[in-house]
C-alpha cells in the first residue's frame, strides 16, 4: 500500500511531477478492502449491542430488590446445567464479548489511522455541514466508552471495588453501595451519555455498512431505529443508579 | 447596476507555487464586486488586479462554468463550493455580504495533491473509474434501444446518480478523506442497469481497492460528502456500495 505523493521527473528536463500514484491495483480481494473493515466494526457492534440489552434487563432487575436480583446474578452462573459446566454461558457470553471487542477496537483503529494519512494538510477554515454531534463523536466517545468497560470490570467483575469500604460478595448490596456515592455515579451517566452518542450513529452507521438503506425511506427508518436504541439503552442503564442515589433503591 | 450596490471583500486565499513548495494563506482585497458575478468571476477580477500589478495571478480549474463539467472546485469558507448547493462556478457573489472576509483554501486529500495555489491532482478518481466505472461492450452500430427492457424506477435512480460530475466535494468535505459518494455513485449507476451486471462484483471490488490504494479514506457514514455535493447525490449510494461488496464477498472476490 503506498500513499500520498511523490516526485516523478517529467519528459521535458528539469521538470518535476507530482502525481498521488501511478500504479493500478491488480489482484484486488473484497476481504481486504476498507468496506470489509466497516464490515467487521458492524458486526462487533450489533454483538455488543445485543449484549446490554440482555445487561440492563439484568440492572433493572434492582427494581424487584435484594432478593431477586441476587437471584438473578447468581443464576447467570448456573444457566444452562448441567448440559453447560458452571458459568459455562457466562464465559461463552465472556470470549464471544472479547473477540467483539478486539475486531471492533481494530477495525477503529484501522480506519483511523487511515483517515489521518488521508488529510495531512488541515484546512484552515472547515465547517461541518450535515453532519451530527454524535457522528463527530465516534472515536473519542469510543474511547470514553473502552475507558469505562475497564474501569467498570474492576469495579463489579474483576476487583470488585467498594469505595464504601462495605462486603464485595453481594452483587446488590455492591450496587448500592456503589451509587450511594455521588462521584461513581457521575461517571456511570457521563459514560451512558457517551454510549447512547455512540449507538445514535452506530445503530445507523450499522445498517449503512450493511446495505440496508438503500432509500430515502430507509434511510430514515434507520435513523430513527438507532435513536430510539439509543434512548432506550441510555436512559434504561441510568435509571439505576439514579434511583440508587434517590433512595429509592436501597439496602 | 450602480456601483453603490458593489462589494468590496478581503480574500485569504492558499498559494502554492508548486507542488513541491511549501504553501501559505495570503490576504487579497477586492473592489467593486458585482452581487450578480460568478465565484470565478470576482477571482477573475482579482486576477486582473494582480496582472496589472505585475503580480503572479491565482491559479484555480475551470472549464465549462455552467456546472457541468466538474473541474471547479473550491473550499469556501470551510464549505466545498461554498455556502449553496451547486458548482463553485455556479456560485454568486449575492450569496456573501458587503465587507465580508472569505476563505479560499484547495480540496484537501492525500490523493489529490495541489499542482498550484487552488489547483488539485484529482487523476486518483481516473484510475477508480479505469478499475471498473465502465462496462465491456461490443462496439459498432447502437442496439435498438427497447432491446433491453429497463424497469422505470431503476432507470430514474441510474440516470439521478448518472449526475455525478466527479468534482471531488464529496473527498474535499469528508472528514475521513472518503471517496465513498463518488464511487457509490459509479456503483449505482452500473448497478441499476443490465448491461452492468456483468462485471457487476469485479467492478466494486477492484474499484474499492484502487480507492484505498491512492490513499482515501475510510467512509464513517457521516454525511458531509452529500450535504456539499452539487449534485445532491444521496448517501443511500454508500449504502448500494457496501451491499454490492457484502455480495462480491460473498461470491468469492
Amino acid at each position: 500500500m503506498s500513499h500520498g505523493p511523490r516526485l516523478l521527473h517529467g519528459p521535458e528536463r528539469g521538470t518535476v511531477l507530482l502525481v498521488s500514484t501511478t500504479s493500478l491495483v491488480k489482484g484486488a480481494r473484497a476481504s481486504r478492502s476498507t468496506i470489509a473493515l466497516k464490515l467487521l466494526m458492524a458486526i462487533s457492534g450489533l454483538i455488543f449491542i445485543g449484549f446490554v440489552l440482555m445487561h440492563m434487563y439484568g440492572n433493572l432487575k434492582a427494581f424487584a430488590g435484594h432478593d431477586a436480583f441476587n437471584e438473578y446474578a447468581h443464576h447467570l452462573r448456573t444457566f444452562g446445567e448441567p448440559m453447560l459446566p458452571h458459568e459455562g454461558l457466562l464465559w461463552i457470553i465472556r470470549v464471544t464479548l472479547l473477540g467483539a471487542l478486539i475486531v471492533h477496537v481494530y477495525a477503529a483503529v484501522a480506519l483511523w489511522r487511515r483517515a489521518q494519512r488521508a488529510r495531512t494538510t488541515p484546512y484552515a477554515v472547515k465547517k461541518h455541514t450535515g453532519a451530527t454531534f454524535a457522528s463527530r463523536l465516534m472515536r473519542w466517545g469510543g474511547v470514553t466508552l473502552l475507558l469505562f468497560i475497564i474501569w467498570h470490570l474492576l469495579n463489579f467483575t474483576i476487583g470488585k471495588v467498594n469505595v464504601s469500604g462495605g462486603p464485595t460478595n453481594d452483587p446488590y448490596n455492591l450496587l448500592v453501595d456503589t451509587f450511594d456515592t455521588w462521584w461513581l455515579t457521575v461517571i456511570y451517566l457521563v459514560a451512558m451519555a457517551a454510549l447512547g452518542a455512540h449507538l445514535h450513529h452506530g445503530v445507523w452507521s450499522a445498517a449503512q455498512t450493511l446495505g440496508l438503506t438503500g432509500n430515502a425511506k430507509a434511510r430514515a427508518t434507520w435513523k430513527k431505529i438507532a435513536f430510539v436504541t439509543a434512548l432506550i439503552i441510555s436512559v434504561g442503564f441510568s435509571l439505576v443508579p439514579i434511583f440508587v442515589l434517590a433512595g429509592v433503591i436501597s439496602k | 447596476m450602480s456601483s453603490n450596490s458593489n462589494m468590496s471583500l478581503t480574500l485569504k486565499i492558499w498559494r502554492q507555487p508548486d507542488a513541491v513548495s511549501a504553501g501559505a494563506m495570503h490576504t487579497y482585497q477586492v473592489t467593486d464586486v458585482s452581487p450578480d458575478m460568478s465565484f470565478l468571476e470576482m477571482l477573475d477580477v482579482l486576477n486582473e488586479d494582480l496582472n496589472a500589478k505585475g503580480e503572479d495571478p491565482i491559479a484555480f480549474d475551470s472549464d465549462c462554468r455552467e456546472g457541468i463539467c466538474g473541474m471547479c472546485g473550491l473550499m469556501i469558507n470551510g464549505d466545498a463550493h461554498g455556502p449553496e448547493v451547486t458548482t463553485t462556478c455556479q456560485l454568486h457573489m449575492r450569496s456573501f455580504t458587503d465587507g465580508e472576509t472569505i476563505t479560499i483554501e484547495p480540496w484537501r486529500a492525500t490523493a489529490f495533491p495541489v499542482i498550484k495555489d487552488l489547483v488539485v491532482d484529482r487523476s486518483s478518481f481516473d484510475r477508480i473509474i479505469q478499475q471498473g466505472g465502465y462496462i465491456s461492450v461490443n462496439t459498432g452500430s447502437a442496439p435498438e434501444a427497447h432491446s433491453v427492457p429497463v424497469p422505470r424506477d431503476d432507470a430514474m435512480r441510474a440516470f439521478s446518480v448518472a449526475t455525478c460530475i466527479g468534482c471531488g466535494a464529496c473527498v474535499a468535505a469528508c472528514p475521513n478523506g472518503s471517496a465513498s459518494l463518488f464511487m457509490g455513485a459509479k456503483i449505482t449507476h452500473l448497478g441499476e442497469l443490465p448491461q452492468g451486471q456483468p462485471e457487476r462484483d469485479s467492478r466494486v471490488v477492484n474499484m474499492v481497492a484502487q480507492h484505498d490504494h491512492e490513499g482515501f479514506g475510510g467512509c464513517t457514514n457521516i454525511g458531509e460528502c452529500t450535504a456539499a455535493c452539487p449534485k445532491e447525490i444521496p448517501l443511500d449510494v454508500i449504502s448500494q456500495l457496501n451491499k454490492d461488496l457484502r455480495t462480491a464477498l460473498k461470491h468469492g472476490f
